[in-house]
C-alpha cells in the first residue's frame, strides 16, 4: 500500500539495522517519547532487532496516561451534573480516576459520548441546545489546535452550550522536567512526530544545548523509528548532539504556523498536573480570559473528593521511564486491559497496554 | 406501498400480522415446511445433529456487501459448518422496531432468500414481534439452525495437534471495516465490501479432500487473533503465525491505519481458519482455492509445542511478538 509499505520495507529495515550495528560502539540509552512510537516498536518487535548496545526506554508521550487522577475526577464530577453531555475520546472512558471512571459514570446514567474529533462534539452541542456539552480536552500540541478551532467556531457560530475541560499539555517543557530530574541519564530522545508537525523542531534546541542530549524527530513507521535511532546513535558516537528531523515528510523546522497562531489566540501557557510528575509549571495550556465562557472549569462549579492513587500502580514511574511494565507487580495480574488499575493499561498508546498486547515471546 | 411502515399491530398476532406473513414472508421463503403455518416445523433427520443459535443486531442494517438478513443466514450456516455439519434447516425470528419501512423489510427478506438458496438451506419456522420505537434499533434477527455431521468428522477447537498447519481462507477485516465505514459520524469511503458469505460448501469440499481437519472456526467478532487464541487455549498448544502470510486488502489496511485498528482483530463474516494435519494441508488448500470463498486461502502458520496457550506472530521485520485476544470492544454491534 502506497505511503505505508515504503516505510515497512524489510530489506531497507535490515540495511538500517546493519548500519546501526556497525556504528554503535558503546552503551546508548534512548527514550522514545511518544506512546505511538512505543506501540510501533512493540508491534514490529524492533527492540529485539537492535544491537544490545542500544537501550530504548518508553517515555511519557501518551496523553491519556499522563492525565492526573485529579483531572479525571473533575471530568467525572462534570458528568454527574444535570443536563450535561460529556464528549470524550474513547480511550478516556475506561481510565480509572480516584473513585470511578467515565465508563462507570455512564453506566450510572451520566450522558457520556465518545467522539472522534472536536467537530463531533460541536455537532452534539448544536443538536442538543438545551444541554451543556463539555469536551474533555486532553492531548498534546497535536490536539490543542483542533480544540482551539472548536472554541473559535463555537464563538463565531454562536454555539453557547459548548465547553472544554482544558487539560492540554506541552511536550518540550515536560522533557525539560524529565531531564532536570536526572533519573535516567539519557543519551538521546526520539522526539514526537505529530507534535513536531505543529511546533516544528526549534522548541527542542535547548535539549542538546543545555543537556547534551541528542534529538531526532521521528515518524511512526518501523523504518522511521529505525532511521531516527541510526541518526541518534551517529550523533552520540560523534559526540555532537543536535536536533535533527528524520520525519521530513511531515515536519519542517517552523512547524505549522496556522495551528500555532490558532493555539495562541485561544490559550495561554499555564501549569499542568502530570501523572508521575505532579504539577509542572508552564507545561500546559489554559483557556485565555477572553474565551473563559467556554472553560468548563470556570462555567461549572464542582466538588471532588480528595485524590487517591491506586495502590501498587507504578504508572507514574513507567511514564518517567524509570520502570517498565514488567517491573509492576500488578501487570497481567490485578491489572489487565479488562480491569485496568492505571491508565497506561487503558490507552491504546499506553506502555502497559502495548507490553500486554504485543509483549515479546519471552 | 414500500414506504408503508411496520406498526405495533403488525406484531399483534391479528389480521395485520397474518397479512404481513402471508404477503411478505411466505412468498420469498416458500417451502412446504413453512407453508403449513403450524406451531412447529416437523421433519425427519438422521445422524449426529449440530444445533446452533445466534442473534444479529448489526448497525446499520444495510452495509456494503450485505445486510442483516444475509448476515443472519450466513452466520448460522457458518456456525453449523464450523462443526463440520451440513446445514439443513433454519429458524428465523424478527424483532422489528415500529417505523421500519416495509421496503426495508422486503429488502432484508430478499437477501435472506438469496443467502438461503445459495447455502441450500430452508427456513422452516419463524416468528415476528414488533416493539415500540426505541425499544430496538430498526431490526434484530435471531436464527437457529440444525445440520447433520457426516460420519468420521470430528472437529473441535480442542483438537489441534503439534505440527498441524493453520489455513486461513482469505483476506481478513473486510466485514468490520465495511460496517464501520457506514457508521454515522465516521462515514468514510473505502472500496471494501463485507465478506459475508455462506461457507458450508467450502467446508464440505475441504472435508472431501481430507477428514483430518482438526479445528474449524469462522473468525467473526474479535477477528483472527481471538480465534487463534481460542484454539491455543482449548487445545493447550502454541500457535505460531507469520505476518507476511496473512492476506489483508489495501482498503482494509488503509482504514485500519487511519482508525488505529489491527486487522488481526477486525471481524470477518465469510472466512474460516482451519487447523489440519500437516500431510493433508496441500490437498485441502488446493481444494479451497478452487472455491470462490477460498481463492485466496493460505497456510499462515503452524501448531507448536512451545509457549502453550499463546499465539506468537513473526513480524515482517523478523521479530516475534505475542498476539493476544481482543480485549474490550473494538467496534460495537458489527454483527
Amino acid at each position: 500500500m502506497k505511503f505505508i509499505d515504503e516505510f515497512r520495507d524489510v530489506e531497507l529495515a535490515k540495511n538500517v539495522i546493519g548500519r546501526i550495528k556497525q556504528i554503535s560502539t558503546r552503551p546508548t540509552r534512548l527514550m522514545e517519547f511518544c506512546g505511538g512510537h512505543t506501540v510501533s516498536i512493540m508491534r514490529s518487535g524492533l527492540r529485539q532487532l537492535l544491537p544490545p548496545t542500544v537501550e530504548m526506554l518508553s517515555g511519557p508521550g501518551c496523553p491519556v496516561c499522563v492525565t492526573a487522577n485529579a483531572d479525571i475526577d473533575k471530568a467525572i464530577a462534570l458528568a454527574g451534573l444535570p443536563d450535561v453531555i460529556i464528549t470524550t475520546f474513547g480511550d478516556m472512558m475506561k481510565v480509572p480516576g480516584s473513585y470511578s471512571s467515565l465508563q462507570r459514570a455512564r453506566a450510572e446514567e451520566a450522558d457520556v459520548r465518545i467522539v472522534y474529533s472536536t467537530q463531533d462534539a460541536l455537532q452534539i452541542a448544536r443538536d442538543n441546545p438545551t444541554k451543556s456539552v463539555i469536551f474533555i480536552g486532553i492531548g498534546f500540541e497535536t490536539t490543542a489546535p483542533t480544540i482551539a478551532a472548536s472554541i473559535l467556531e463555537a464563538e463565531s457560530k454562536g454555539i453557547k452550550n459548548y465547553y472544554v475541560l482544558c487539560l492540554s499539555k506541552l511536550c518540550p517543557p515536560i522533557m525539560k522536567a524529565l531531564l532536570d530530574l536526572g533519573e535516567l541519564k539519557l543519551d538521546g530522545i526520539v522526539c514526537p512526530g505529530h507534535v513536531s508537525v505543529i511546533i516544528g523542531s526549534r522548541p527542542y534546541q535547548f535539549i542538546p544545548r543545555d543537556y547534551g542530549v541528542a534529538c531526532v524527530i521521528s515518524g511512526f513507521e518501523p523504518l522511521d523509528i529505525l532511521l531516527s535511532v541510526e541518526m541518534l546513535v551517529a550523533q552520540i558516537e560523534t559526540g555532537k548532539p543536535k536536533v535533527e528531523i528524520a520525519y521530513r515528510r511531515g515536519v519542517n523546522p517552523q512547524g505549522n504556523k496556522t495551528a500555532l497562531v490558532l493555539m495562541d489566540t485561544i490559550f495561554e501557557i499555564g501549569s499542568a498536573d502530570w501523572r508521575g510528575m505532579g504539577v509542572v509549571p508552564a507545561s500546559g495550556l489554559k483557556i485565555r480570559k477572553k474565551f473563559e465562557r467556554f472553560d468548563a472549569e470556570k462555567a461549572f462549579s464542582i466538588t471532588t473528593e480528595p485524590v487517591r492513587e491506586a495502590k501498587g500502580c507504578i504508572c507514574g514511574d513507567i511514564l518517567r521511564g524509570v520502570k517498565i511494565p514488567l517491573d509492576c507487580k500488578l501487570f497481567r495480574k490485578a491489572c489487565t486491559p479488562e480491569h485496568p488499575v492505571g491508565p497506561c493499561m487503558v490507552s491504546s498508546e499506553g506502555s502497559c497496554a502495548a507490553y500486554y498486547q504485543y509483549g515479546s515471546e519471552e | 406501498m414500500n414506504d408503508e411502515t411496520i406498526l405495533l399491530a403488525h406484531g399483534s398476532g391479528g389480521r395485520l400480522s397474518h397479512d404481513l406473513i402471508e404477503k411478505n414472508f411466505l412468498p420469498p421463503l416458500d417451502n412446504p415446511f413453512l407453508a403449513r403455518l403450524d406451531d412447529s416445523a416437523v421433519f425427519d433427520v438422521s445422524g449426529r445433529i449440530a444445533f446452533t443459535t445466534d442473534s444479529y443486531v448489526v448497525s446499520p442494517i444495510f452495509f456494503p456487501g450485505g445486510d442483516i438478513g444475509k448476515l443472519a443466514v450466513c452466520g448460522t450456516v457458518n456456525d453449523l459448518s464450523m462443526s463440520g455439519a451440513a446445514p439443513l434447516y433454519l429458524s428465523l425470528s424478527f424483532i422489528v422496531e415500529e417505523g421500519l419501512t416495509l421496503g426495508e423489510l422486503k429488502k432484508v427478506l430478499s437477501s435472506i432468500k438469496a443467502a438461503a438458496e445459495e447455502a441450500g438451506v430452508k427456513i422452516v419456522t419463524g416468528d415476528t414481534k414488533v416493539v415500540n420505537r426505541s425499544s430496538a434499533d430498526k431490526l434484530f434477527i435471531n436464527t437457529s439452525g440444525i445440520g447433520v455431521i457426516p460420519e468420521g468428522v470430528d472437529i473441535s477447537g480442542a483438537n489441534a495437534r503439534v505440527g498441524d498447519k493453520i489455513i486461513l481462507s482469505g483476506t481478513i477485516g473486510d466485514h468490520g471495516i465495511a460496517v464501520m465505514s457506514q457508521r454515522e459520524g465516521l462515514k468514510f469511503s473505502v472500496p471494501v465490501k463485507s465478506d459475508c458469505a455462506p461457507l458450508n460448501k467450502l467446508v464440505s469440499q475441504m472435508l472431501e479432500a481430507s477428514r483430518r481437519i482438526h479445528c474449524l472456526r469462522d473468525p467473526t467478532r474479535g477477528g483472527l487473533a481471538t480465534t487463534l487464541n481460542e484454539f491455543a487455549r482449548q487445545s493447550k498448544v502454541g500457535i505460531r503465525i507469520e505476518e507476511e502470510k496473512i492476506p489483508v486488502r489495501d482498503g482494509v489496511r488503509a482504514a485500519c491505519e487511519l482508525l488505529g485498528f489491527d486487522p488481526l482483530y477486525v471481524a470477518n463474516e465469510g472466512k474460516l481458519v482451519a487447523i489440519v494435519a500437516p500431510g493433508d494441508a496441500p490437498k485441502i488448500l488446493a481444494k479451497m482455492k478452487r472455491n470462490k470463498y477460498g481463492a485466496e486461502a493460505a497456510v499462515i502458520g503452524e501448531v507448536t509445542s512451545e509457549h502453550k496457550g499463546r499465539v506468537i506472530l513473526k513480524t515482517n521485520l523478523g521479530a516475534s511478538r505475542i498476539v493476544d485476544m481482543l480485549s474490550g470492544e473494538l467496534l460495537p454491534r458489527i454483527c
